[in-house]
């Protein structure tokens, strides 16, 4: 008999990492927090982010402003945080309508028969088929640009991809052998509904939604950066990109750099955040 | 009395695995299905609980169309592999609640343990999930018992014990009994007759 080995082993090397799903879970935490944080300041800034100081204008980054300040003297992390927390914004309200347009379509293709489902693909294809860009600056110059330009061309864009998901999984639910038990057991349509099904999609839909925001945001800064999106009163970080660019030649470096760089670590914390909720919620995926 | 008259289908377009086939069980017989693979016994299965609509015949539960039956299905039947047939979402204890009304006395004769009602169908075997699903189909208004090999991935010794249980069970509620199996000592054991299925492909 060895056994003594196998508990040496075990006390050899204590375990100092965390597990994985800690590790996830903090990165969750992690991503979240920055991110609320980010869309709070930006959120209370409020004037600093417009107040001009021409007597700081076109300031290196220091000490007082960490970003520095642009050519009318106002504060950039400033312009960027409430420029980020406005695209925050926009983003959420452009995936929440998109995923809700996807929830219900994805259900209906799935369950109200073969026309339907028929209709809803095509359109899933159509949509797919154009450019993303294309499609989002033909919406939001169709209805007039402006913010509500902007969330519609996002929310309308946006939908196809999780509405095969979503269609997908009830399709694929509507035909497993628990389901089909269940209503011989005498379990009503809405009680299985209730019971199997949304346990089931909801998690799916809840993921698809938080990865549709980096998407969304990126091409509300997409389209505001080449002044299809939101107007210059309303500064975007599209808007303080595409500002910045006349002064990149003058040597301002600082002007596009740190917005750019805030815009896409929002981005990728997005990523994150709908990474490590998908592995929470369904730790097979944590292996892929 | 469970009859099946003139059924016939198939999967692909006019290879029928089912011909006009017929069948009638009372509620105190215990009837052997015996057929090699992929000659439609598990199809059969399937029609005769009403999960599958023939393409042609009708299935009779005492005169009246299965098909027609709201609600619960007094034709009950267990598949051959409980993982598929139970939520992996749900505990044991709210699927065992998806029955109709299980007594505790079916619970303790399949030999299902009390800890494993809290736990997820991934916390069991194969072999006790199967218990839940024999005990899940035991409802107060099962009529009828299709058992679609239900006990191939058991050890002999639980499986006599399930058989046991299920044989009594069966005989004193007067449940009629569909067994599906490739094993011919449990055939013998069970099947009070033989049914052949040989269409030909």
């Amino acid at each position: 008999m060895n056994n003594t080995g196998s508990v040496t082993v075990l006390q050899k090397y204590p375990r100092k990492r965390l597990n994985q799903r800690s590790q996830t879970l903090m990165a969750l935490a992690f991503g979240s927090i920055f991110l609320v944080a980010i869309t709070v300041i930006g959120t209370m800034v409020g004037d600093i982010a417009i107040t001009t100081n021409f007597t700081q204008k076109n300031f290196l980054p220091q000490m007082a402003h960490p970003f520095g300040t642009d050519w009318l003297g106002r504060d950039m992390l400033a312009r960027t945080l409430k420029g980020m927390s406005i695209s925050i914004y926009i983003g959420l309200f452009a995936s929440v309508i998109s995923a809700v347009i996807a929830g219900i379509l994805g259900a209906a293709a799935a369950t109200l028969g073969k026309k339907v489902d028929a209709v809803i693909t095509w359109f899933i294809d159509l949509v797919m088929g154009i450019p993303h860009l294309l499609l989002l600056i033909l919406i939001s110059y169709a209805i007039g640009r402006g913010t509500f330009g902007v969330v519609v061309a996002v929310a309308i864009s946006h939908w196809p991809v999780l509405t095969r998901i979503i269609r997908g999984e009830i399709l694929q639910l509507k035909e497993s052998n628990y389901i089909k038990i269940a209503g011989k057991l005498g379990q009503s349509k809405m009680k299985i509904i209730v019971k199997h099904m949304i346990p089931h999609v909801f998690p799916q839909f809840l993921v698809g939604l938080v990865l549709l925001f980096p998407h969304a945001i990126l091409h509300e800064a997409a389209l505001t950066f080449l002044g299809f999106g939101l107007p210059p009163e309303q500064p975007g970080i599209g808007i303080i990109l595409s500002e910045s660019m006349k002064y990149l030649s003058l040597g301002m470096w600082w002007l596009a750099l740190f917005p750019g760089m805030v815009l896409m670590t929002a981005v990728l914390l997005f990523d994150l955040v709908g990474g490590s909720l998908r592995k929470m919620i369904d730790p097979h995926s944590a292996q892929e | 009395m469970l009859e099946a008259k003139g059924i016939s289908f198939g999967y692909k377009k006019g290879i029928n695995i089912l011909d006009q086939f017929q069948i009638r069980i009372e509620s105190h017989e215990r009837v052997g299905i015996v057929a090699p693979s992929g000659f439609g016994k598990t199809t059969l299965c399937q029609i005769l609980s009403g999960y599958i609509k023939p393409a042609s015949g009708q299935v009779l539960l005492d005169g009246e169309d299965l098909h027609r039956i709201q609600g619960y299905c007094p034709v009950q039947m267990i598949w051959q592999h409980p993982e598929k047939a139970v939520n992996p979402r749900l505990r044991m204890k709210s699927i065992i609640e998806e029955g109709d009304q299980i007594e505790e006395r079916i619970i303790d004769g399949l030999g299902i343990e009390r800890d494993w009602l809290n736990r997820f169908p991934g916390e069991l075997s194969g072999g006790e999930m199967q218990r839940f699903c024999i005990a899940r189909a035991l409802g107060k208004r099962t009529k009828f018992l299709i058992a679609d090999e239900i006990s191939t991935m058991l050890d002999l010794i639980t499986q006599s014990q399930i058989w046991n249980f299920l044989l009594a069970e069966v005989t004193e509620r007067k449940i009629g009994l569909i067994v599906v199996t490739h094993s011919h000592s449990l055939m013998e054991r069970i099947a009070t007759r033989q049914v052949v299925l040989d269409t030909r492909i």
